[in-house]
């Protein structure tokens, strides 16, 4: 629709209501981030205070204390890298051989491959947890890591990268003698980095949020990821430790805001990226 | 016969993909015939397994909580899908424009996608809190009253599917909005020369311009809803009375917290199926679709 064909009274009321829900979508960040550095009577005071009277700082002291976040911080980067750096290493190599070379069964393979984009983690963690356990892996960074170390959408994504290539360009490196791993980390993969690094962030991002995996292997606090140890705070106590809960979600959440707001086209092409192709 | 370096090249495009091909068979394939094969025995972990055929199904069947639970699953799905792809429809098209305060806002409202499902719910139960959560103070200030969010079973459902909205409405905004810039502009020019006023552009050319997209959203959204779990398991722990027990929760309590491994399976292959459904049906009319528009 063209700007011109619609109404100005209508454009300023669309405006006032789009403002409004972008209200409705930040007050509760803004909420959250108050709460967490009021005192606990300041918490439950009526009627309520918009802003802490002084800003209790020693809140995140307290919750930092109460659990081992160093640990669950440390335990998000170990696990979320170490998929995103695994998922991105496989999806090169099978998404090469998927685009450009030609073997017996690599057919059948693929669409082994997109059977597999069809398959979520909550069809597969009953077998897999009793899989772990009879492995004693169970409560490892293992059991994060391994079953999510390979994605049936990053293959699919990186072989259509590839196949966008121009044949020219890997035959004229084949004469310059080449070998494959060359081939497809040194002048493929500059080509296809837009999808790389789209598919790595989507990754990335995703396993960072888990918390229905680790939930299910995990039961010492030592291995488990931030979301978890968060969520645990609330189990921990009653219901009026409100400005503990808080800070501790600030320090889950706040990475991804200001990551966010320093990179939001970025991660928004990502995410469309990581959808639409 | 084949020529050495012919082999030779079969044998690298093997190597390339043997690691991932491995990877998939113990996580992937191998966990359904797993499951699948559990799904045929009564087992609680301690005893040894015990054969039961199809009777792990027909107990699902009789089980009046799943039942209830299915019904569940069923109006949080279709109700934050309706919701969220109107929504996220309305909010692209409004905010389909080149300017900072467009993207400010498409910040604001696409940010909560990208936060976790655990900062999100623990925010919100915050928010709702019966006695000091913000939203029941602006209700009482405003003279409406103080509403149990997450306590009244009439209710708790639907807060979740609020929530679940205001979390993922933005994803289908960018999805929407993207769609809309794929239609050529000349389409628009044509029809305003024709004199079609903005609803008639709206209903006759992007609406059908947006139909892919549409497709697409609709099984994402139906799979991302049935696959619901973190919302449940952190706002309400599937009560009251399992007023807000959805599926991926109750196959989750069924195997680790009361230990009905073949139960839990049975459900577990209903569910896929279910979730195969969905996606073969996508298919389906992604062909039609291609071949009517062809």
């Amino acid at each position: 629709m063209r700007e011109s064909d619609v109404h100005p009274t209508l454009r300023a009321g669309a405006l006032a209501l789009l403002v409004l829900i972008a209200l409705v979508e930040v007050t509760p960040y803004l909420w959250m981030v108050s709460t967490s550095l009021k005192s606990l009577p300041e918490v439950i005071a009526f009627p309520p205070t918009l802003l802490p009277s002084e800003a209790m700082w020693s809140n995140y002291a307290e919750v930092w204390g109460s659990a081992p976040f160093g640990d669950y911080i440390a335990n998000s980067v170990i696990i979320a890298t170490s998929i995103m750096i695994t998922q991105g290493i496989l999806a090169c190599l099978a998404g090469y051989a998927f685009a450009r070379m030609e073997f017996p069964g690599r057919d059948a393979m693929f669409y082994a491959v997109i059977a597999c984009l069809m398959i979520p983690p909550q069809v597969r963690f009953v077998s897999i947890f009793l899989l772990l356990d009879n492995f004693d892996l169970l409560d490892t960074y293992a059991a994060q890591i391994l079953p999510h170390s390979v994605s049936a959408l990053g293959i699919f994504l990186m072989r259509q990268a590839f196949l966008a290539v121009p044949q020219e360009i890997i035959d004229a490196a084949k004469v310059d003698g080449a070998g494959t791993l060359r081939i497809i980390f040194q002048i493929m993969l500059p080509m296809a980095a837009p999808t790389l690094t789209a598919f790595l962030l989507f990754s990335f991002v995703f396993h960072w949020n888990d918390y229905f995996w680790p939930l299910v292997v995990t039961l010492e606090e030592t291995v488990r990821p931030l979301p978890l140890g968060v969520a645990m705070l609330r189990e921990q106590g009653t219901g009026s430790r409100w400005h503990l809960i808080m800070a501790g979600n600030v320090i889950l959440v706040a990475p991804l805001l200001v990551a966010f707001v320093l990179a939001q086209k970025r991660i928004v092409k990502a995410f469309v990226f990581a959808s639409i192709k | 016969m084949p020529s050495a370096s012919r082999i030779r090249r079969h044998l690298v495009g093997y190597a390339l993909v043997l690691p991932s091909m491995a990877l998939f068979a113990v996580f992937f394939i191998y966990p359904v015939l797993h499951t699948l094969y559990l799904s045929f025995f009564t087992w609680n972990l301690i005893e040894d397994p015990v054969y039961d055929g199809l009777g792990r199904y027909s107990k699902l069947l009789d089980d009046e909580v799943f039942r209830e639970v299915l019904l569940n699953t069923l109006i949080y799905s279709l109700a934050t899908v309706t919701l969220t792809m109107l929504g996220g429809l309305a909010l692209a098209v409004l905010l389909n424009r080149k300017g900072r305060i467009f993207a400010v806002l498409q910040g604001a409202i696409f940010t909560s996608y990208i936060v976790s499902w655990v900062g999100v719910s623990l925010l919100w139960v915050w928010m709702l809190d019966p006695q000091y959560g913000l939203v029941n103070l602006v209700l009482r200030w405003i003279g409406v009253g103080a509403v149990d969010w997450l306590g009244d079973p009439d209710i708790a459902l639907w807060t979740l599917v609020g929530v679940t909205v205001w979390k993922t409405i933005g994803y289908d905004m960018i999805i929407y909005m993207a769609g809309l810039q794929s239609i050529p502009d000349d389409l628009y020019e044509a029809a305003s020369i024709d004199g079609a006023s903005a609803w008639q552009q709206f209903v006759y050319i992007t609406l059908p311009q947006l139909g892919p997209t549409t497709l697409f959203l609709l099984v994402t959204s139906m799979i991302m809803t049935f696959q619901g779990f973190d919302v449940v398991k952190v706002m309400t722990q599937g009560g009251p009375v399992n007023s807000t027990s959805i599926y991926v929760y109750f196959v989750y309590e069924q195997a680790f917290e009361l230990f009905n491994v073949g139960y839990a399976s049975a459900a577990v292959m209903v569910f896929f199926a279910l979730v195969l459904a969905v996606t073969l049906a996508q298919f389906w009319m992604f062909d039609r679709s291609a071949q009517g528009g062809a």
